[in-house]
C-alpha cells in the first residue's frame, strides 16, 4: 500500500538532489536545472496532499508552480546569455562582478 | 501490489536520472537526462489521478522549459570547459554537507511533526480536469490572472536580456 508518506519521501530525496547540485556545482546551467528539481519535488508534494485529501486545489497550486518555474527558466537563461556575452563563462566562481 | 510496483520503479528513475542531472560531465547529457527525469515525474502524477498536471509537465517542462535549456547550452559555445575554474575560497565539501544537513531536517520533521493524516474533505472524481478548470476560474481567478501577468512581465524581461541591442 502507497501512502502520502511515500510520496512525502520521494519528494525530500528529490529536493535533496537538487540542492546538492546547487551547493557543489559551478556550471550555472546545471545550477539552474537543480533548481528545477526542487520545484518538481515541490510538485510531488502538492499532487500527493491533493490525492490524499481528495481535493482539486493542490493540482491548482501545483500549475502556479510550474508557471513560476516557465517563468524562472526563460528569465534566467536570458540573464545566462546576456551574462555570456559580456564574460564568455557560465561558470557562477567566475561571476563576482558585484563582489567587493 | 501493481500500484506499488509502479511507485517504486518510478521512483527508482526519479532519483536515478535526478543524480545522473547533477552528476553528468556534458551540459547536453545533464539536459537530456533532464528530459527523462520530467516524463518519469509526469507518470508518478498519472498515478496520482493527476492527468491534466501530466500532460502540463510534458508540454510545459519536457517540450518547452528543456527545449530552452538545450538552445542556451547551444549557444554558449565554451572554449574551455565550464568547471575548469575554481575559486579558492570555494567549500564544495561544506556545500555537500550542507546538503545532507537539509536532508537531515526533512527526515527530522517526517519524525517529530507527525500529525493524524486529515480526514478527505470532498470527493476527488477520477475526471478531475473540470474541478480544476472550476477553481481555476472561480476562487482562484485573481491568481489565475496574476499567473499571466507574470508570464507576460517575463517574456518581455527575456527578450530584453538576450536581446544584442534594443
Amino acid at each position: 500500500m502507497i501512502t502520502t508518506t511515500h510520496y512525502m519521501v520521494l519528494s525530500a530525496a528529490l529536493f535533496t538532489l537538487g540542492v546538492i547540485g546547487v551547493l557543489t556545482r559551478r556550471n550555472i546551467i546545471i545550477v539552474f536545472m537543480s533548481i528545477e528539481l526542487m520545484l518538481n519535488a515541490a510538485n510531488i508534494n502538492l499532487i500527493a496532499f491533493s490525492q490524499q485529501m481528495q481535493n482539486a486545489i493542490g493540482q491548482v497550486f501545483a500549475v502556479f508552480v510550474i508557471v513560476v518555474a516557465a517563468a524562472e527558466a526563460a528569465v534566467g537563461l536570458g540573464i545566462i546569455l546576456a551574462f555570456y556575452r559580456n564574460k564568455e563563462t557560465v561558470n557562477i566562481d567566475e561571476m563576482s562582478l558585484l563582489r567587493w | 501490489m501493481v500500484e506499488a510496483a509502479a511507485f517504486y520503479i518510478l521512483a527508482a528513475l526519479i532519483l536515478g536520472f535526478g543524480a545522473l542531472v547533477i552528476t553528468a560531465k556534458s551540459t547536453v547529457h545533464s539536459v537530456l537526462f533532464l528530459v527523462a527525469d520530467f516524463l518519469c515525474v509526469a507518470a508518478l502524477y498519472v498515478t496520482l489521478q493527476a492527468q491534466f498536471l501530466a500532460v502540463i509537465q510534458v508540454m510545459v517542462y519536457a517540450g518547452g522549459i528543456v527545449v530552452l535549456y538545450l538552445f542556451v547550452v547551444m549557444l554558449v559555445n565554451l572554449k574551455r570547459p565550464p568547471e575548469a575554474h575554481s575559486d579558492p575560497r570555494r567549500r564544495g565539501r561544506l556545500g555537500f554537507v550542507m546538503a545532507v544537513a537539509v536532508l537531515a531536517e526533512l527526515v527530522a520533521i517526517f519524525a517529530v511533526g507527525w500529525a493524524k493524516p486529515a480526514t478527505a474533505a470532498g470527493a476527488l472524481s477520477p475526471n478531475n480536469v473540470e474541478q480544476i478548470g472550476r477553481a481555476l476560474y472561480t476562487d482562484y481567478l485573481i491568481p489565475f490572472e496574476l499567473a499571466s501577468i507574470l508570464l507576460l512581465v517575463a517574456m518581455i524581461g527575456a527578450i530584453i536580456l538576450a536581446k544584442r541591442e534594443l
